[in-house]
């Protein structure tokens, strides 16, 4: 199983549509921190003179922490589509390509294949966040300094500085798990085709139109709203309440993981029953 | 002579909705067969091999190769298969060395340098060996697919048409190739061809499929019947030789007699006499064409297979 995840992921790095994603996040992470530090002054005092209305604002306020917390929460709704481009194409790929022909007349199951196309997406949505935390953290320490982090959740939070880290390290790993659901999602629709484009175009509509559900104030679409995936998108921003809701937490996690385990059970019986005919 | 099944089918057949790709076919391959897999376009060929190497389902039927049942054995049955399904496909952004490692890692583990470069040697790619497979000709990809067929050294070699898309020296090269694999490694070779003068080259055994069902089967000399030939005379003037032929032996080699043209049952070396004797009675012979039954009839199905 190492040795076929491996495979997959040499795979993967040697498409280039595998650093669109990179690519996106790396332009979009030095284009907002480059704005941000062509009008720090503005931006600081604009926001020191909102504060100091109702507090005594001390110290940088406008620091790595602050602008790595801004940079998620702008980009995490896009990052699902850069996902997509990858976990789209990992089954539907070969199929198009016709190379299943080779790789399933070897001595290895259909479910070693699938779950190691599986795993594989897995790890390149976790790489793809690992990548943005990386960035917008060590560029937005660099750039900005280090510092206490204001939030505004349900109110002002303050979190000290070495309090911090670790609410980020979390952050980003709840983040990469509704990454992976995605992953999972547009894994599924590659089991179902032959060409890599249906399932990324099915994936992303699925995704804007459960996020539009979502939002709309509608007693039904309220109801459901708790089982839809795309409503986890900003949970990674539990860890930065002053006290842990592990209940909301929880939830969470289940829902998400659930969706992946179940979207990755309904991939593999697929493609266990799948004719190859192409 | 060796009497070992490695292929056992038994009653497979494949539906597609409403078409039967593959209709209650049986065969058997022993061990050391060069068998031929014979039959137009359409004719469930493909099909056939799919089922046998776990690619698709059959609606019913069973699959046996080295006495194993394919459903419940499969990895241990393809650790021993080489196999070519239609035209080669490869990782095209990847070299043809880095898809060999690939295919050979997932076969046998890690596979040598050494191991790669005498295959590609052996199929007359080893100069090419760095280059991307989607820099390659459709023939280089054929190389490489009996390659990878070959990298793990199976008993039993699948290959799916595989002189398709060669020149006549690549095609001549595979055949030569997969005699030597039959008569000096031992290996045991199923080949799919829709050209029977191939299968009649490089098999020692054949079936022929049409509609997916076997309609033919055997050894291929005494199928191809290399004793006997149908000839067809074209002449200018048919009733003049049937009564020149009247009074002679020849008379009860005629099969037919149509239009200008006259058909004999023969023996090779009688083709040569009966010209001379047509000639110096002043017949004039437009044309001469042996063909063996089994071949008009492989071409009666080719050509109902490609109206």
């Amino acid at each position: 199983m190492k040795s076929l995840i491996s495979i997959e992921l040499y795979k993967i790095f040697r498409k280039w549509r595998t650093y669109i994603g990179f690519a996106a996040v790396t332009f979009l992470v030095l284009l907002i921190q480059f704005a941000i530090s062509l009008g720090e002054k503005d931006a600081a005092s604009r926001l020191t003179n909102q504060l100091s209305e109702s507090f005594l604002m001390v110290g940088n306020l406008l620091n790595g922490y602050f602008v790595s917390y801004m940079i998620l929460n702008a980009i995490i709704v896009n990052i699902p589509f850069l996902i997509v481009l990858v976990a789209g194409d990992m089954l539907a790929g070969e199929a198009t390509a016709g190379t299943y022909r080779v790789l399933m007349t070897r001595p290895i199951s259909r479910f070693q294949v699938v779950f190691s196309k599986f795993l594989s997406s897995l790890i390149y949505s976790f790489m793809l966040i690992a990548w943005l935390a990386l960035l917008s953290i060590v560029l937005g320490l660099i750039l900005f300094g280090s510092g206490e982090l204001i939030v505004f959740q349900k109110g002002l939070i303050i979190f000290a500085k070495d309090d911090i880290i670790w609410r980020f390290i979390l952050a980003y790993l709840m983040a990469a798990l509704t990454m992976c659901t995605v992953a999972s999602l547009a894994f599924l629709f590659s089991s179902l085709v032959e060409n890599a484009i249906g399932p990324i175009v099915t994936a992303m509509a699925i995704i804007i139109v459960f996020a539009i559900l979502s939002a709309i104030p509608i007693d039904f679409f309220q109801t459901i709203k708790p089982y839809l995936f795309t409503n986890y998108i900003f949970s990674w921003n539990l860890f930065f309440e002053d006290t842990l809701n592990y209940t909301e937490l929880l939830k969470a996690l289940g829902v998400l993981i659930g969706h992946i385990v179940v979207l990755f059970g309904i991939t593999a019986y697929i493609f266990e029953k799948k004719d190859i005919l192409t | 002579m060796n009497y070992e099944k490695v292929i056992e089918i038994l009653g497979l057949t494949k539906k597609f909705k409403n078409l039967t790709a593959v209709d209650d076919l049986d065969l058997t391959v022993l061990k050391g067969d060069v068998f031929g897999f014979l039959g137009p376009n359409g004719a469930g060929k493909s099909t056939t091999i799919r089922m046998m190497l776990s690619l698709i389902a059959p609606t019913s039927g069973t699959i046996k190769i080295f006495g194993k049942t394919l459903l419940t054995d499969r990895k241990d049955i393809l650790r021993r298969v080489g196999a070519i399904v239609e035209k080669p496909d490869f990782y095209k952004n990847l070299s043809a060395y880095k898809n060999l490692s690939i295919l050979g890692k997932l076969s046998m583990g890690e596979v040598s340098k050494t191991k790669i470069m005498e295959i590609l040697e052996l199929v007359g790619l080893e100069k090419r060996y760095k280059s991307k497979v989607k820099t390659y000709s459709h023939g280089m990809k054929q190389r490489l697919g009996i390659a990878q067929a070959l990298l793990h050294d199976p008993d039993l070699i699948v290959l799916d048409e595989p002189t398709t898309g060669l020149d006549p020296q690549g095609m001549k090269e595979i055949r030569d190739l997969l005699i030597m694999l039959s008569r000096e490694k031992g290996k045991t070779i199923f080949l799919s061809s829709h050209i029977l003068s191939e299968i009649e080259i490089v098999a020692t055994r054949m079936i022929i499929l049409d509609n997916g069902k076997k309609v033919v089967e055997g050894k291929v000399n005494e199928l191809l019947n290399k004793n006997k030939l149908k000839v067809t005379f074209e002449v200018n003037d048919i009733n003049t030789t049937k009564n020149l032929l009247e009074t002679t032996a020849w008379k009860d080699k005629i099969y037919s007699s149509l239009d200008n043209k006259i058909v004999f049952i023969l023996e090779p070396e009688e083709i040569a006499p009966i010209n001379k004797f047509l000639i110096e009675k002043n017949i004039e012979i437009s044309a001469v064409i042996p063909t063996r039954s089994l071949e008009e009839y492989f071409l009666k199905i080719t050509e109902k297979s490609t109206k």
